[in-house]
C-alpha cells in the first residue's frame, strides 16, 4: 500500500514537472479577443484550426456579446473585439485609437415556427412579418397569410410571438430589417439589440427562443440560420424586394453579401438587409473583427497573418457550419484592408 | 435563536492569543460591513448618468425602451415583488407545515430522509431548474392548469388573459419550490432546539397534539420562522435564471398571473452585455442598486416587524 502511495506521488511529481517545463519552454504569443457570441462556435473552430499550423499563437477568445467586445476594445483590454453590428459613428469617435472592422463572414437571421401540418417553406411577405411582430396580425387563418400560401391548412391558433428576452446582434439584425420594411415599426419600436417590443414572449438566448415555439404551438420567432439549421426547425421562406419567396441558405445569404459590393464603403460598416438583388435573402448581415490601425511588431504581425488565413482558408469552415462566406470580390478588398494596419516598433514597458 | 455567554466583566485574564483572535474577527465583520457601504457606493456611481437624467420617473415610469433611450422600471419592479411574493405565499405555510410534520409526527427515520432529499433541493442548480420549467412545468401550466383557471375563475382579474405556459404564475412557482428548502431547514432546525420538556408540559395541561404543536412548538419559534422566511424572500427576490427562463420577459404591468412579466435581476442578466449606450447601462446599473434598495429594505422592515412579535 506505501508504496503504491509512493509510486503515485513519484508519477504526480513528475507530471507536474512535465507541466512546470511546458508552460516555461513554450514561447507563444497570447493574444486576447472577445465579443460576439453569434460567430463564437466558428471562431472557436478557426482559432483551433489556425493553432494547428501557427502554434507560435495562442489565441483566447471569450463570447461575452457584441456590446462588451466594443466596450473593452476601446478600453484597450483586449488585442481584437469582435462585433455582429458595426460601431456608431458616436462609438468609434469615443475610441482614442482609430478602429479598423474587418467583416469575416456572412450570418443570416431565420424566421422559424410552430404550426402542426406546416414543414419549412411558410411563405411570409415584409409587411406580413412586421405587422406580426407589431401584434396586428393576431391568428394564423388571417387571411393575408392563407393567401399567401395556398394548399397549407393554417390553424385557428392565435399568433404567438417569440423573440429574445437578451440584448443581442440577432436581434438587431431582424429589428433593422423590420425597419427598413416597415415604416410603422420604424417609428414605434426602431433598430437595437434590445428593444422595446410590442407584444411577445422573451426567451433567453437561441436555445430559449426554440425552447418557446417548440412548446408553444401557433408561435413565430427568429434565431441565427447556423442554430434553426442544426436543430431542424420549421424556416420560412421571405419575401424579397424582386418579389421572391427565398429560404435562408449559403448561397441567398451570401448573394445578399454581393448586392453592396458597388455601394460598400471602405470601411464595411454597411446594412445587408432587404438587398436590391435578386436571389438574395433579406435578413442577413456581415460579422466583424475589430482591430486598431497599429499594433505593435509582435502580436501584430501574428494578428495579421490570422486575419489573412480567415477570410482565406477560413471560409471553407465558415461553410461547414452554416455561415455564408464572403463574395469573392470583397475578400481581395478585405485583403488590401488588412495589408493597410502598421505596425509600430515594439515598446519597452 | 442563538444565546451568547455575557462578556466577562474583568479583562485581566485576557490573553495576548485571545486579543489577537478577536481584533481579527472584529477587522472582519467591519470588512463586511464596509464592503455592503462599498457596494452601494459603486452601483449608485455607475448609475449616476441615469439617476440624475430620469429622477423619480425611473421608479415610477413603466416604459423600457433602449432605442428612445427611455427607461422606467416600474414593470421589473412590479414583477420582482409578485414574482416572489407568490414564492413566499406558497413556500412559507408548505415548508413549515413540512418541518412541522418531519419533526413532530413522522417516524424519525422517515424524517431524517425526506428532509435530506428536500435539503438536496438547495443543491440543484438553478438553470437546471429553469429547464425543468420550460420543459415540463410550462407545458403542463399551459395545457393542464392554466385552462382551468382561465376557465372557471378568469372573472378574477389575476387570471385573466391568453396564456402560454411561461409568465408571472410559472416563474412564482419555480421560485417557490426554489426556496421551500431554505425555510424548511431553517424552522427545522429551529423546532429541534425546543426542549422535550416543554412539549410533555402541554400535553401534561391536557393539550391535544395539534394544541401542543400550536402552543410550545410553533408559538416559541415564532421569531426564528419570520427570519426562515425572510431568508427564503431574499433568495427569491434575487434570483435570475431560473425566473428569466419560465416568466416570459415582458416589460409591463398585468394584474393576471398567466401574463408574462419581467423581474429585476432578469433585466439585467438580459440585457448588460449587449448594452451598447452608456445611458443604457447606467440604467440598468440603477436597477441593479433598486434591486439593492429593495432587498434591504423589505429585510430591514421584516425584521424589525418579528422584533416586534417576538416580544409581545
Amino acid at each position: 500500500m506505501r508504496r503504491m502511495i509512493s509510486v503515485l506521488l513519484g508519477c504526480l511529481g513528475i507530471a507536474l514537472l512535465a507541466v512546470i517545463i511546458g508552460v516555461s519552454t513554450e514561447a507563444a504569443t497570447l493574444i486576447n479577443g472577445a465579443g460576439a457570441t453569434f460567430p463564437f462556435p466558428l471562431y472557436s473552430k478557426w482559432f483551433s484550426e489556425f493553432q494547428k499550423v501557427h502554434n507560435e499563437v495562442q489565441i483566447n477568445y471569450q463570447s461575452i456579446g457584441s456590446g462588451g467586445g466594443i466596450r473593452q476594445f476601446t478600453a484597450h483590454t483586449i488585442d481584437f473585439g469582435a462585433t455582429d453590428i458595426p460601431m456608431t459613428a458616436e462609438q468609434l469617435a469615443k475610441s482614442p485609437t482609430p478602429i479598423i472592422h474587418i467583416p469575416t463572414v456572412v450570418g443570416a437571421v431565420v424566421l422559424t415556427y410552430h404550426l402542426p401540418g406546416i414543414p419549412t417553406g411558410l411563405k411570409l411577405s415584409s409587411e406580413v412579418l412586421a405587422d406580426l411582430f407589431l401584434g396586428k396580425i393576431k391568428t394564423w387563418n388571417d387571411p393575408r397569410i392563407t393567401q399567401m400560401n395556398p394548399g397549407m391548412t393554417f390553424p385557428t391558433d392565435p399568433v404567438t410571438i417569440v423573440r429574445r428576452s437578451d440584448g443581442s446582434g440577432t436581434t438587431a439584425i431582424f429589428t433593422d430589417y423590420l425597419s427598413k420594411v416597415s415604416k410603422d415599426w420604424k417609428t414605434r419600436v426602431g433598430t437595437g439589440t434590445a428593444v422595446n417590443w410590442p407584444t411577445g414572449l422573451g426567451g433567453k438566448g437561441n436555445e430559449g427562443v426554440a425552447g418557446l415555439i417548440q412548446q408553444t404551438p401557433g408561435a413565430i420567432g427568429y434565431t441565427e440560420l447556423v442554430f434553426a439549421k442544426i436543430n431542424h426547425l420549421s424556416i420560412a421562406a421571405i419575401k424579397n424586394s424582386s418579389d421572391e419567396f427565398i429560404l435562408p441558405d449559403l448561397l441567398s445569404v451570401t448573394r445578399a453579401a454581393a448586392s453592396v459590393t458597388q455601394s460598400m464603403p471602405s470601411d464595411y460598416r454597411i446594412s445587408i438587409t432587404d438587398p436590391k438583388l435578386k436571389g438574395a435573402y433579406p435578413i442577413s448581415a456581415f460579422t466583424y473583427l475589430l482591430v486598431h490601425n497599429s499594433m505593435t511588431q509582435n502580436k501584430g504581425e501574428k494578428i495579421i497573418t490570422f486575419l489573412h488565413w480567415a477570410i482565406a482558408e477560413g471560409q471553407e469552415y465558415a461553410q461547414k457550419l452554416f455561415y455564408a462566406p464572403l463574395p469573392s470580390e470583397m475578400v481581395k478588398k478585405v485583403n488590401r484592408t488588412i495589408e493597410m494596419i502598421r505596425l509600430t516598433p515594439e515598446e519597452n514597458v | 435563536m442563538f444565546s451568547f455567554s455575557p462578556r466577562p466583566k474583568s479583562r485581566k485574564e485576557t490573553h495576548l492569543g485571545d486579543f489577537i483572535f478577536a481584533s481579527l474577527l472584529r477587522l472582519i465583520s467591519l470588512g463586511l460591513a464596509l464592503m455592503l457601504v462599498v457596494i452601494a457606493f459603486f452601483l449608485l456611481r455607475g448609475a449616476f448618468a441615469s439617476v440624475s437624467r430620469f429622477e423619480w420617473s425611473f421608479i415610477t415610469d413603466s416604459t423600457w425602451d433602449p432605442v428612445q433611450e427611455v427607461f422606467g422600471s416600474a414593470p421589473v419592479l412590479f414583477g420582482t415583488l409578485v414574482s416572489s411574493s407568490i414564492a413566499v405565499l406558497i413556500a412559507a405555510p408548505l415548508s413549515i407545515g413540512i418541518a412541522v410534520f418531519l419533526n413532530e409526527l413522522a417516524p424519525p427515520k422517515i424524517g431524517k430522509a425526506i428532509g435530506f432529499l428536500i435539503e438536496m433541493l438547495a443543491a440543484i442548480p438553478s438553470v437546471v431548474y429553469g429547464l425543468w420549467g420550460i420543459f415540463v412545468l410550462a407545458p403542463w401550466l399551459r395545457t393542464t392548469v392554466e385552462p382551468f383557471l382561465s376557465k372557471n375563475l378568469g372573472w378574477i382579474p389575476l387570471f385573466t388573459g391568453p396564456y402560454y405556459g411561461v409568465g408571472m404564475l410559472a416563474a412564482g412557482l419555480i421560485l417557490s419550490i426554489m426556496i421551500i428548502p431554505t425555510i424548511f431547514t431553517i424552522s427545522r432546525e429551529i423546532f429541534k432546539t425546543i426542549p422535550t420538556t416543554q412539549r410533555e408540559a402541554a400535553l401534561a395541561l391536557g393539550a391535544t397534539r395539534w394544541e401542543m404543536i400550536k402552543i410550545s412548538v410553533l408559538k416559541s419559534s415564532k421569531s426564528g420562522i419570520g427570519g426562515a422566511v425572510i431568508l427564503g424572500l431574499g433568495r427569491a427576490l434575487g434570483e435570475t435564471m431560473a425566473v428569466t427562463m419560465v416568466i416570459g420577459n415582458r416589460s409591463e404591468i398585468n394584474l393576471s398571473l398567466l401574463a408574462p412579466a419581467q423581474t429585476m435581476a432578469s433585466v439585467i442578466a438580459n440585457e448588460y452585455a449587449e448594452a451598447t449606450s452608456d445611458i443604457h447601462l447606467s440604467a440598468l446599473i440603477e436597477i441593479g442598486f433598486l434591486l439593492f434598495i429593495v432587498t434591504f429594505l423589505i429585510n430591514a422592515f421584516a425584521r424589525i416587524f418579528i422584533l416586534r412579535e417576538s416580544r409581545r
